[in-house]
C-alpha cells in the first residue's frame, strides 16, 4: 500500500512537469522581433535627416547621437556626471531600501506603530516629491546632499506602502504554523513576514527605482553643478540635442539595467513558484 | 485500565468563549469539557458542524487561551503553544517558497536546539518514514495534496511530540486517498509510537482511526458521549465493512444528528 501510494502521487507529480527543448527562433522569437521593430525605427529616423526631411537640430539622428556619446567618452567629460548621479542614486536608493523595508515590516505588524506613521505616511505619499525640491534645496542646498534627499523621498514611500500590504496579506494560517511551532517575533518577520511579502516588496523596489530615476534629473535640473541631469539641463539650454539626446539614453540604459536587475533578483526568489503556461 | 495510569493530555473543566471584538458579543463555544488522553491512544472528537472540535484541538495546542479550567500535558498546565505538542493543519499550509526539507525542518530550525546537520538528518529520516523519500527537494506545488499532507504529518512528528493533534488533515483530500491516508497514518503513528487527538467530521474515518471517540454536542458543546472503539489495533479497510464496525459509525450517527437537530441545522420534513 504504502509503495503504491506514493508512487501513483510520484507520477502524478512528475507529469505536471512536461520537458520540451525548443528551437532558438521559438526561445528568441519575442526578443527577435522587438529587435528588429527597434532597428527598423532607426534606420527610419537616420532617413529621414539625412533626406532632409526634419531638422537635426530638433531630431538629432543615431549618427548624430553616437558620434556625440563617443567624444563624451572619449574626452572625458561625461565620466563626472555619470559618478554623479550614480552616487547620488545608489546612496539615497539604498538609504530608501534600508529604513523602508524593516519600517515598512513594522508598520504592517504592529498596528500601534502603523497608527502613529500612517498619516505622515499617507500624506507625504500623495504628495509629488517633486513639489518638495524647493524645500530640500533650502535644507541641503545644491550639492549632492539635496539630491540625495529628493532620490530617497521619492523611492521610500513606494517601498514602505508595499511592502506594508506585503504583511498585511500575509496568509493567516502560516502565521498559526509558527505560532503553533514556538515562534517568537524576531523569527516570525524572518520565517514568514519576510518570504510572504517578497512579492510585494519587489513591486515596491521597482516603483521606488522609477521615482528616484525622476528624482535625480529633476533635482539636477534645478540648481546642480554636475550630474546626467545637469547635463541634459544645460545641453538643451544650448540647442544641443545629441548631448541631450545621449544624457537621455543613458538614464534610460540604467533605468532599464536595474529593472532588469530586480526581475532577476525576483525570479531568484521566486523559483519555487509553479510556471504558469509553461 | 485497571492500574492507574498517568494521562498523557487532561482537559479539565475547560471552557472557553469567544470574544467578538467587531460586534463586542460573547459567543460560548466549550463548555465543561473533562477529557483524558493516554499515552498511545488515538482518540477523535466528532460532532455537528461548527461546534468547536478545532476550538477544542487549537486550545490545547496553545493557540487560544481557555475561559476557564486547565489543560494539563504530562501533568504540567500549559501556558501557549510548547514542543510537547504539534500540530497537523488542516489546510496543509506548508510554506511554499521552502522545499519540503526545509518544512519539515521549521520546527527544528525555530528551536535551534540542534545543528544543521543533525536538523536535516532528522528531518530526512521523517521525510522517509511518511514515505516521501526522493521528493525532499520538491516545492509543495510540485506535490499531490495527499503527499502535502504527508509533509503536514512529517513537518509536526519531526519534533517528536508527546501528543500529536490533527485538525481534520484529510478533509481537503479525494475519497480515494483520504482512505489510503488513513491507513498510512495508523502506520506512521504506530511507527512513531505517539499519542494523538484527531478532529474530524468524517465519523466513519473516527471510528477506523480511534481507539476512542469522543462525541461532543452542539455549541456551547460539551461532551455528549466517549464510546470506545474494539476493533482489533491493526485496522485494515475491510474493516469499514464489518457488522461491528457499521454499527458503531450508526450509533455516532445518530448522536450527530440529535445534537444537529436541537439546533435546527436538520429540519426534517
Amino acid at each position: 500500500m504504502d509503495a503504491l501510494t506514493t508512487s501513483r502521487e510520484a507520477r502524478t507529480a512528475a507529469e505536471a512537469k512536461p520537458a520540451q527543448p525548443k528551437s532558438a527562433w521559438a526561445r528568441n522569437e519575442n526578443a527577435l522581433i522587438g529587435t528588429a521593430a527597434m532597428l527598423v525605427f532607426l534606420a527610419f529616423w537616420e532617413m529621414s535627416v539625412a533626406l532632409a526631411w526634419v531638422n537635426p537640430l530638433f531630431t538629432s539622428s543615431p549618427s548624430r547621437i553616437l558620434r556625440a556619446g563617443y567624444e563624451m567618452f572619449a574626452d572625458g567629460s561625461i565620466y563626472e556626471h555619470i559618478q554623479v548621479s550614480a552616487f547620488e542614486f545608489f546612496v539615497g536608493y539604498g538609504a530608501a531600501i534600508i529604513i523602508g523595508v524593516p519600517l515598512g515590516i513594522l508598520m504592517g505588524w504592529y498596528s500601534r506603530v502603523n497608527a502613529v506613521l500612517d498619516p505622515f505616511v499617507s500624506a507625504l505619499y500623495a504628495t509629488p516629491r517633486i513639489a518638495l525640491l524647493p524645500l530640500v534645496m533650502i535644507w541641503f542646498g545644491i550639492g549632492v546632499m539635496s539630491k540625495i534627499a529628493i532620490v530617497f523621498l521619492g523611492a521610500i514611500f513606494p517601498i514602505l506602502v508595499n511592502t506594508i500590504t506585503g504583511v498585511r496579506t500575509i496568509n493567516a494560517d502560516f502565521v498559526k504554523v509558527a505560532r503553533s511551532f514556538g515562534s517568537n517575533d524576531r523569527q516570525m518577520f524572518l520565517t514568514v513576514a519576510l518570504p510572504s511579502s517578497v512579492p510585494l516588496l519587489l513591486t515596491g523596489l521597482r516603483l521606488g527605482l522609477g521615482h528616484a530615476l525622476v528624482g535625480i534629473v529633476v533635482g539636477e535640473m534645478h540648481g546642480a553643478t554636475a550630474g546626467l541631469g545637469y547635463l541634459i539641463a544645460t545641453a538643451g539650454a544650448r540647442f544641443q540635442t545629441d548631448k541631450v539626446m545621449v544624457g537621455i539614453i543613458l538614464i534610460a540604459s540604467a533605468g532599464v539595467a536595474m529593472t532588469e536587475l530586480l526581475r532577476r533578483i525576483e525570479r531568484r526568489f521566486e523559483r519555487w513558484r509553479p510556471s504558469l503556461g509553461g | 485500565m485497571e492500574t492507574p495510569r498517568q494521562p498523557k493530555l487532561e482537559v479539565r473543566a475547560v471552557s472557553l468563549d469567544h470574544h467578538n471584538e467587531r460586534t463586542k458579543q460573547v459567543l460560548p463555544v466549550l463548555r465543561g469539557i473533562d477529557l483524558k488522553v493516554f499515552e498511545g491512544e488515538l482518540v477523535c472528537i466528532v460532532g455537528p458542524s461548527g461546534c468547536g472540535k478545532t476550538t477544542l484541538l487549537n486550545a490545547v495546542d496553545g493557540l487560544i487561551d481557555v475561559t476557564a479550567g486547565q489543560i494539563l500535558v504530562d501533568n504540567r498546565e500549559i501556558t501557549g503553544p510548547g514542543p510537547d505538542r504539534a500540530m497537523v493543519f488542516q489546510h496543509d499550509s506548508l510554506f511554499p517558497w521552502r522545499t519540503v526539507l526545509q518544512n519539515v525542518m521549521y520546527g527544528l530550525e525555530l528551536q535551534g536546539k540542534l545543528d544543521k546537520q543533525a536538523r536535516k538528518d532528522r528531518a530526512l529520516a521523517l521525510v522517509e518514514l511518511v514515505g516521501l523519500a526522493g521528493f525532499a527537494d520538491h516545492y509543495p506545488h510540485e506535490l499531490s495534496g495527499g503527499m502535502r499532507q504527508r509533509v503536514n504529518i512529517a513537518r509536526a512528528l519531526v519534533m517528536d511530540p508527546e501528543l500529536l493533534l490533527l485538525d481534520e488533515p484529510f478533509a481537503a483530500l479525494d475519497a480515494q486517498t483520504r482512505e489510503f491516508m488513513q491507513v498510512e497514518l495508523i502506520k506512521i503513528l504506530a511507527r512513531a509510537r505517539t499519542t494523538a487527538l484527531f478532529v474530524t467530521h468524517q465519523i466513519n474515518e473516527a471510528v477506523f482511526l480511534s481507539n476512542r471517540v469522543v462525541v461532543l454536542s452542539a455549541r456551547p458543546a460539551a461532551i455528549k458521549e466517549m464510546i470506545d472503539v474494539d476493533l482489533p489495533p491493526a485496522r485494515t479497510l475491510a474493516m469499514k465493512h464489518q457488522p461491528s464496525f457499521l454499527e458503531l459509525e450508526q450509533r455516532i450517527w445518530r448522536l450527530i444528528e440529535q445534537e444537529a437537530e436541537t439546533t435546527g441545522m436538520l429540519t426534517v420534513a
